[in-house]
């Protein structure tokens, strides 16, 4: 008898009784631990009857069972007799389940056909379009309600709101504003300078930062801090169901929920900008001084002789309309988010990918406006 | 998976333990031996610390004082490789499953078996597919755990604790928030599991008709107390306490053991 062994605790040995194959397992089986292969122990034999016999097992698992399986496998295909007798009934009957799992765990196919995921896929844009339609609506009837029965909105969680997204934000929107003065004043440096026009480094500045920067740049940061934090907030409570408890009583979720949000970030955000405006304004100056000598005053001076006051409200104009739309990106898609944590998940990232999508969208359609306004 | 041997050493043996969060003590010198192949549970009202100890016992939250000892080792005594190899020894059933929802349940059960054996991806599969039909799942092994309702999730769950074969399994709660007839099924799985492997199982449970039905030995815990306030057999309990709230507790509803 042969010791066919592939580790020092698992251990099998065949031997060949007449024209049956014995194949007695010994030593301890364990999943964790290597076991010897069927193809191993078979070697070039092909015998026509095979018996099984674990005596001398001192501890097995699920090991054991996959040997044997392996071995109950190669006699069905070669039409060998598979003799299993000789094992204890525990292993005999989950052997008969492993045999039946094999034979019913099928694939489940989840592939559609091109035409019908292209159909599906259309669907898909149609409902959203109609969720988003019926979303904004929601969003106006209860504009309108707050209007007109102001003490029954609840002030509270606004003011909460306002502070989370306005004041706790100032340190994020100051620095990424003060950064991009910085960088807008060199990179227009490096052209005036070319024809001695330094000190319209101002100018440029004051403009781009006024009309563009300012709300755009807000936008970007209270998209990807609020309107996130939105979105999982709002997911995270359909998911608990505290939104189906809302409207079980009665309650809309956009009077309770979404309101109280898009009335801070409406009110927060040209705030913001105007703040993001200065500390831009602030880097471009420090540049000014330090790379092309321009003192404070004169910066300050040559840029009050382009930026005007109307430019200053159309940045805040576009900062109220990106401050709707991070709240109501954020918003929809917490209260479109599945109920599972891989839902939520979705949905803040949806909600970024959303508000900066709209939010570019939007400054592009401000700018064809205003041009036609002669703003 | 062994054949049934006479050895002293308990398979989960708590001593002196002391458990809370934050440095804030919930339970008191608990001290109990379970022995392999039992079915223990660990019963007690709403905010007992039952899941507390449960955590100290698999380690997650460490005792605040004492030690758990696993047929003789314990997690303070091991390096990270060792804690590991320990680790593999049980599984656990968590009280809403705890299934990963961006896996399947094939692959949920799949994952310990990957991480801790050598066995080939066919043999896996396999395996998965025993511990899915042990489990009476056969037929969603591509389900993800969003697609199947609270009982399947608990039965996907335990099958991903026995993935492993473990010697030892906890179960959270493994009843709650599951109708009768689904419970029973899960208290039968529970016993079957035992007797066909001799798994050593430890439940926290307050459900009466679970705790009857398959509990071989119960510790009985208490707020007020902050410790053991009763450990034995459930029925024995019910009609020979001489503590109020232990026969309180086991008899109420109507539940008197048969």
């Amino acid at each position: 008898m042969a010791a066919l062994t592939a580790s020092p605790r698992a251990r099998v040995s065949a031997e060949v009784e007449g024209d049956v194959l014995v194949v007695a397992l010994a030593g301890t089986w364990e999943i964790t631990e290597p076991r010897p292969s069927w193809t191993e122990v078979l070697g070039a034999r092909n015998p026509d009857r095979i018996r099984l016999r674990v005596d001398a097992v001192e501890k097995w698992d699920s090991s054991l069972l996959l040997f044997l399986f392996g071995a109950q496998q190669w006699c069905r295909m070669t039409g060998a007799y598979c003799d299993t007798d000789a094992l204890p009934e525990k292993i005999r009957l989950l052997l008969v389940q492993l045999t039946a799992s094999h034979e019913t765990s099928v694939p489940f196919d989840r592939s559609v056909n091109f035409l019908v995921t292209v159909g599906l896929a259309t669907q898909d844009v149609l409902v959203k379009a109609r969720e988003i339609s019926r979303f904004v609506g929601e969003c106006v009837l209860s504009a309108i309600r707050l209007v007109r029965s102001p003490h029954r909105f609840r002030w509270r969680d606004c003011l909460f709101e306002m502070q989370q997204c306005g004041a706790m934000a100032l340190p994020i929107v100051g620095l990424i504003s003060f950064l991009v003065g910085v960088t807008l004043a060199y990179t227009g440096a490096l052209v005036l300078r070319q024809y001695g026009g330094d000190i319209f480094v101002a100018d440029l500045i004051g403009l781009a930062m006024v009309r563009e920067m300012g709300a755009m740049m807000t936008g970007v940061v209270l998209a990807g801090r609020t309107g996130a934090a939105f979105a999982a907030t709002l997911g995270n409570m359909k998911a608990n169901e505290e939104i189906d408890a809302l409207e079980t009583l009665g309650i809309p979720a956009v009077n309770f929920l979404v309101l109280p949000r898009l009335l801070a970030l409406g009110v927060m955000m040209p705030l913001l900008a105007l703040y993001s405006n200065a500390l831009g304004i602030l880097g471009g100056m420090a540049v000014s001084k330090g790379l092309l000598s321009i003192s404070p005053t004169a910066y300050w001076v040559e840029m009050q002789t382009i930026v005007s006051l109307s430019d200053i409200a159309v940045g805040v104009i576009k900062a109220v309309s990106f401050g709707l739309i991070v709240g109501l990106a954020g918003c929809l898609r917490g209260l479109q988010a599945e109920r599972s944590a891989a839902g939520v998940g979705r949905a803040a990232t949806s909600a970024v990918v959303t508000a900066i999508l709209f939010i570019i969208v939007a400054d592009a359609v401000f700018a064809v406006l205003f041009n036609i306004v002669g703003l | 998976m062994t054949a049934p041997a006479a050895t002293p050493v308990p398979a989960i043996e708590a001593r002196s333990l002391t458990c809370g969060y934050d440095g804030q003590a919930v339970l008191r010198d608990i001290s109990f031996a379970v022995r392999p192949g039992e079915i223990f549970f660990v019963i007690g009202g709403s905010g007992c610390g039952k899941s507390t100890l449960l955590r100290s016992l698999i380690g997650i939250t460490p005792p605040l004082a004492g030690e758990v000892r696993f047929g003789g080792q314990t997690f303070s005594d091991h390096d990270p490789v060792a804690r590991r190899a320990l680790l593999q020894t049980f599984g656990v059933l968590y009280q809403g499953g705890a299934l990963w929802s961006s896996l399947t349940l094939r692959q949920n059960v799949a994952l310990p078996l990957e991480e801790y054996t050598a066995l080939a991806e066919g043999e896996i599969r396999e395996l998965v597919a025993l511990k899915l039909a042990q489990v009476g799942l056969t037929g969603f092994e591509d389900y993800y755990p969003a697609e199947i309702s609270g009982g399947m999730k608990k039965r996907a769950g335990l099958a991903r604790a026995l993935a492993l074969d473990p010697a030892i399994v906890f179960l959270d709660e493994p009843s709650a928030g599951l109708d009768p007839i689904t419970s029973r099924r899960l208290d039968d799985l529970v016993r079957q599991i035992r007797d066909m492997f001799g798994t050593t199982l430890v439940v926290v449970s307050h459900e009466l008709a679970s705790i009857f039905s398959i509990a071989d030995r119960v510790v009985m815990l208490d707020r007020g107390a902050q410790g053991i306030i009763a450990e034995g057999a459930p029925k024995e309990l019910a009609r020979n306490s001489r503590d109020p709230r232990v026969t309180e507790f086991l008899t109420r509803g109507d539940l008197l053991p048969q």
